[in-house]
C-alpha cells in the first residue's frame, strides 16, 4: 500500500532498502494497532461507572520481563537484517571502470568525467552542469566533493543519499536498472538557493550510452557547458 | 476543604505583599514564582514560534503567494516570502520552539515549581542562583529577538546551524543574525547550567523526612534525570556555539575547511548535545503523564521501578546514539553500524514506559477531565513518534528518509505530540496549585479536541510526503517534478496547521482569564496523593508551615484496600498490619 507513496525504485540496492522499509512498516503498523486497540479498550472498559472499583496493583514482574524482551528481540533481529544492506551500500564499492566526479557548489552539481586519459583534474576532463549520464545495469562510482558548504546527493528513484562535505572526498555508488531521466535534488540546506538546486541523471541503455559517450566524452567534441543562471 | 483553602490563600497573598512587589514578582528567589516566570516566557514565545510555523506552512502550500498579514512587514514583495526569509522563518521556528518554549516550560517552569513542592522542601538549594538562572534567560531571549531586526536578517542555516553554511557570512548573507543566535544560546546555556545544578542538588539533599529516592514521584525522577542531562549536554553546545562565533568573527577555523577545520566536528558537537536534548524535551513530559494517569485511573502507577529505571536507561543510552543523525553525513560508515545498534536499544526503555502506562490504565476507574485527555494524547502521540523512529534507526532505510518530511513528521510527533501535549496536561493539572484557581474545563475541552484533531491533520500527512521524497527545508516543492503530484498534501497540512494555531486561542484565553477570574481551587482538586496538594493554593513563600511534611509511603497509593478514601496521601501513616506494601 505504500508503493504509490514511494517513488519508483530503479537501483539495485534500492530493493534492499524498500524491503526493509516495508518490513518496518508492517512491524510498526502492527505494534501501533495493538497498542491503540488496547488503549481504547481499556479506556472504554475501565471508564468510571457507578460501583466500579479500581484494582490495587503495583505491577507484574513477568509482564515487565515479557515487554522488555519481546521488543528487544524484534529490534535485534531488525538490526541484523539492516546490517548487510548498510554494509553493501556504504561500506563496499563494486568493481567498476565508470567513475564520475561530482563537485557540489551553491547551487549546482558540477559533473566531471575523466576524459580519454582516465584522470581527473586534467585538461581533457569532460564537464557538465546539473546533468549526469550513465549506462543502465552498470555500477557507477561517484567521487563526491563540495567547494563551499555541505550539500547532499539525493536521487529519490535510486534511494541514494550522501552528503558532500567541503574538505572531503566521499565515495558513493549506484547501479541503475532502468533507462530514464531521474530528478536529482540537493537534500541538505545549502543557502537561499537550496530549493531548486537540482539536476537530472540520465540512465541510457548500453547502446545509447556508447553513442552518447562517443559524442560527448571523446576528444574535444563536447565543449564544457556554460553555467546557467539560477532564478 | 474549600474554606480552609480560602484562608490559606489569603495567608499566601499576605506573605507575598510583605516582600514588596519587586521581590515578589520580578526578582523573586521563590522557586514557585521563578517557575511561573519561566512558564510565562515559554507561553509568550510559543505564540511567536507558532506564527513563524504558519508563515512556513503558507509558503509550502501556496508557494510564492502573499502571506496574509505580512504585507506590511515585507513591503518590497507585498507579503511574498523570499527564499532567504523562508530559511530564516523555519530556522527561528525551531530555535524558538526548542530553546524558548519547550525547555522553559517543561524544565524551567515545571522543574522549578514542582521539585521543592513534591519532595517536601521549602525552596531550591540555591534560591539566589535560581533567580539568576531566570534573569540570565531573559537577556538571552532579548538578544535572540533582536536578531529579527538586524540587517541581513536572522539566522537562516537551520536550527542545527550546520557549518560551514553557518560559519561564514558569504554563504548565507546573514551577519549579525547568526552571531546573535550564537551569543543568545551561549547565555541560555549558562542559565540552564545554573538551573540544572540547582535541581540536582535539591533532589539529592533537600528531600523531606521519609522521602526516599524510590518514594519520589516519577515526574521528579524525570526532572532530576533531565537536569543531569542538561548539566552534561548543554556545555557541549555552549562551547560549540562559542567556537562557531569565533569562526565567524575572529577568523578561527574550527569548522571551516578553508582554514583546515572540519565541518563534521560541528555536527559531532551539535548532536552530542542534540540527542540528549531530545530526551531533555521528552522526559519531563513522560514524568507528567506518569503523574496524571494514576490520578485519573485511581490506581498506582504500573511498574514504578521499571518506570524509574527505564528513564535512567534512556539517560545513559542517550549519550551513545547521537550518530544516528549523521548516517549519511560522511562519517565513517562503520560508526553508522554501531550507532544503529545503540539506537535500536534505546527504543526498548521507551517501549517499557508505554506498556506500563497501558498497565496503569488496565483495571482502573478512569475519568476524563482535561489534564487526563492531554496526558492520553501524549501517550498515543508518543507511540506514533516512537514507532516512526524505528525507520530512522535502520541505517539503510535512513539513507532514503534522512532529510525528508518523514523526519519532520517524526520530530513533531515527539516534540509537539509528546512534549507539548505533556506540557498542556501539566498546566491543566497543576494550574490550581500554581494560581489557586481552576481553569475552565469547557474551554479546556475545546482546546484539547481542536489541538488533537488538527495536530494529526498537520503532522500525519508529513509521513506520506516524506516517503514520497519531499526534502525538508525546501522553499518551493513545485520546483521538483517528482513532488508536484503530491502537492495537495501540503495544502491539507497547512490547513491543519492553521486549525492547530486557532485551537490555541481558547487555551491562552483560558490560561490568562483563569489566573484572575477562575473558580477558587480547593486544596486538592483531583484527590491526589503527592505532597504538593497538601500545601495551600498557591503555596506561600517557603511552602510549608512550621513543620515539614513527613512522608510515609509511595507516591501513587490509590484505591488502597481497607482504607476509607480512594487515595492515601504520602503524608498519611500506614496503619496496615505486617505484610503491607514495601512502599
Amino acid at each position: 500500500m505504500l508503493n504509490w507513496w514511494l517513488p519508483e525504485n530503479v537501483s539495485s540496492f534500492g530493493r534492499d532498502i524498500d524491503w526493509l522499509f516495508h518490513l518496518i512498516y508492517w512491524i510498526t503498523m502492527l505494534t501501533g494497532i495493538l497498542v491503540f486497540v488496547a488503549l481504547i479498550v481499556f479506556l472504554v472498559m475501565y471508564r468510571d461507572r457507578p460501583g466500579r472499583k479500581a484494582t490495587y496493583t503495583h505491577g507484574n514482574t513477568t509482564l515487565e520481563i515479557v515487554w522488555t524482551i519481546v521488543p528487544a528481540l524484534i529490534l535485534v533481529v531488525l538490526t541484523f537484517l539492516s546490517a548487510p544492506a548498510w554494509s553493501k551500500i556504504k561500506m563496499s564499492m563494486p568493481a567498476t571502470d565508470l567513475v564520475i566526479q561530482v563537485t557540489a557548489k551553491q547551487f549546482n552539481w558540477q559533473v566531471a568525467y575523466p576524459g580519454p586519459d582516465g584522470k581527473f583534474g586534467t585538461d581533457d576532463d569532460k564537464k557538465f552542469l546539473d546533468e549526469m549520464h550513465v549506462p543502465v545495469n552498470k555500477p557507477v562510482k561517484v567521487i563526491l566533493k563540495s567547494q563551499d558548504v555541505i550539500h547532499s546527493f539525493f536521487v529519490p528513484n535510486f534511494r541514494i543519499k550522501q552528503d558532500a562535505v567541503p574538505g572531503r572526498e566521499i565515495n558513493a555508488w549506484f547501479d541503475a536498472m532502468k533507462p530514464g531521466k531521474y530528478e536529482w535534488p540537493c537534500a541538505e540546506l545549502c543557502g537561499f538557493g537550496h530549493s531548486g538546486m537540482k539536476g537530472w541523471v540520465y540512465v541510457h541503455s548500453a547502446d545509447d550510452y556508447v553513442k552518447w559517450a562517443a559524442e560527448n566524452l571523446k576528444g574535444d567534441a563536447a565543449p564544457a557547458q556554460e553555467e546557467k543562471p539560477k532564478s | 476543604m474549600s474554606a480552609h483553602s480560602a484562608t490559606a490563600h489569603g495567608h499566601a497573598t499576605h506573605e507575598h505583599h510583605d516582600m514588596g512587589f519587586l521581590k515578589t514578582y520580578v526578582f523573586s528567589t521563590d522557586h514557585k514564582m521563578i517557575g511561573r516566570q519561566f512558564m510565562f516566557l515559554g507561553l509568550v514565545m510559543f505564540i511567536l514560534g507558532g506564527l513563524l510555523a504558519l508563515v512556513v506552512r503558507w509558503q509550502l502550500a501556496w508557494p510564492e503567494t502573499a502571506v496574509p498579514g505580512l504585507g506590511s512587514i515585507l513591503k518590497e514583495t507585498g507579503g511574498v516570502l523570499e527564499p532567504a526569509q523562508y530559511n530564516m522563518a523555519f530556522t527561528m521556528h525551531a530555535t524558538i520552539m526548542i530553546f524558548f518554549v519547550v525547555m522553559p516550560i517543561l524544565a524551567g517552569g515545571f522543574g522549578n515549581f514542582l521539585i521543592p513542592l513534591m519532595i517536601g522542601a521549602r525552596d531550591m538549594a540555591f534560591p539566589l542562583l535560581n533567580m539568576l538562572s531566570f534573569w540570565t534567560a531573559v537577556p538571552a531571549t532579548i538578544l535572540m529577538l533582536l536578531g529579527f531586526f538586524v540587517p541581513g536578517g536572522h539566522a537562516a542555516a537551520g536550527w542545527t546551524s550546520y557549518a560551514p553554511l553557518s560559519a561564514d557570512v558569504q554563504w548565507t548573507g546573514v551577519n549579525w543574525g547568526q552571531n546573535l543566535w550564537c551569543i543568545s544560546l551561549f547565555i541560555l546555556g549558562i542559565s540552564s547550567m545554573m538551573g540544572s545544578i540547582n535541581y540536582i542538588t535539591t533532589v539529592i539533599n533537600m528531600r523531606a523526612p521519609g522521602m526516599s529516592l524510590f518514594r519520589m514521584p516519577l515526574v521528579i525522577w524525570s526532572l532530576f534525570i533531565t537536569a543531569i542531562l542538561l548539566l552534561l549536554a548543554l556545555p557541549v553546545l555552549t562551547s560549540g556555539v562559542a567556537m562557531l562565533l569565533f569562526d565567524r568573527s575572529l577568523g578561527t577555523s574550527w569548522f571551516r575547511p578553508s582554514g583546515g577545520g572540519d565541518p563534521l566536528l560541528w555536527q559531532h558537537l551539535f548532536w552530542y548535545f542534540g540527542h540528549p536534548e531530545v530526551y531533555i524535551l521528552i522526559l519531563p513530559a513522560m514524568g507528567i503523564a506518569s503523574e496524571i494517569l494514576p490520578v485519573f485511573s485511581r490506581k498506582p502507577i504500573f511498574g514504578y521501578h521499571a518506570m524509574a529505571f527505564s528513564m535512567i536507561g534512556i539517560a545513559f543510552l542517550s549519550w551513545i546514539v547521537y550518530g544516528h543523525h549523521m548516517f549519511v553525513s560522511g562519517m565513517n560508515p562503520a560508526l553508522g553500524m554501531s550507532f544503529m545498534i545503540t539506537t535500536m536499544v534505546i527504543a526498548v526503555p521507551s517501549a517499557i514506559k508505554t506498556f506500563n502506562w497501558l498497565g496503569t490504565l488496565w483495571g482502573g476507574r478512569i475519568t476524563f477531565p482535561v489534564p487526563m485527555c492531554n496526558a492520553l494524547a501524549f501517550v498515543s502521540m508518543f507511540v506514533i513518534g516512537g514507532l516512526s523512529g524505528i525507520f530512522m534507526a535502520s541505517t539503510p532505510v535512513d539513507i532514503y528518509i534522512q532529510d525528508t518530511y518523514f523526519i519532520v513528521a517524526h520530530i513533531h510527533y515527539v516534540v509537539f505530540g509528546g512534549s507539548i501535549f505533556g506540557a498542556f496536561a501539566g498546566i491543566y493539572f497543576w494550574f490550581p496549585k500554581m494560581f489557586g484557581r481552576m481553569m475552565n474545563s469547557g474551554l479546556g475541552y475545546v482546546h484539547f479536541w481542536g489541538s488533537f484533531i488538527f495536530f494529526n491533520m498537520t503532522f500525519f500527512p508529513m509521513h506520506i510526503i516524506g516517503v514520497g521524497g519531499q526534502m525538508r527545508r525546501i522553499y518551493n516543492p513545485m520546483q521538483y517534478e517528482f513532488l508536484q503530484p503530491q502537492q495537495h498534501w501540503n495544502v491539507i497540512i497547512t490547513v491543519g496547521a492553521i486549525g492547530l494555531g486557532i485551537s490555541q486561542i481558547p487555551f491562552f484565553i483560558n490560561f490568562f482569564m483563569s489566573m484572575f477570574k477562575g473558580k477558587p481551587a480547593p486544596l486538592n482538586p483531583w484527590n491526589s496523593t503527592t505532597l504538593e496538594w497538601g500545601a495551600s493554593s498557591p503555596p506561600p513563600h517557603l511552602n510549608w508551615g512550621p513543620k515539614l511534611p513527613e512522608v510515609h509511603r509511595g507516591p501513587y497509593e490509590y484505591s488502597v484496600p481497607n482504607e476509607s478514601a480512594d487515595f492515601s496521601p504520602q503524608t498519611q501513616p500506614v496503619h496496615a498490619p505486617a505484610g503491607g506494601r514495601r512502599h
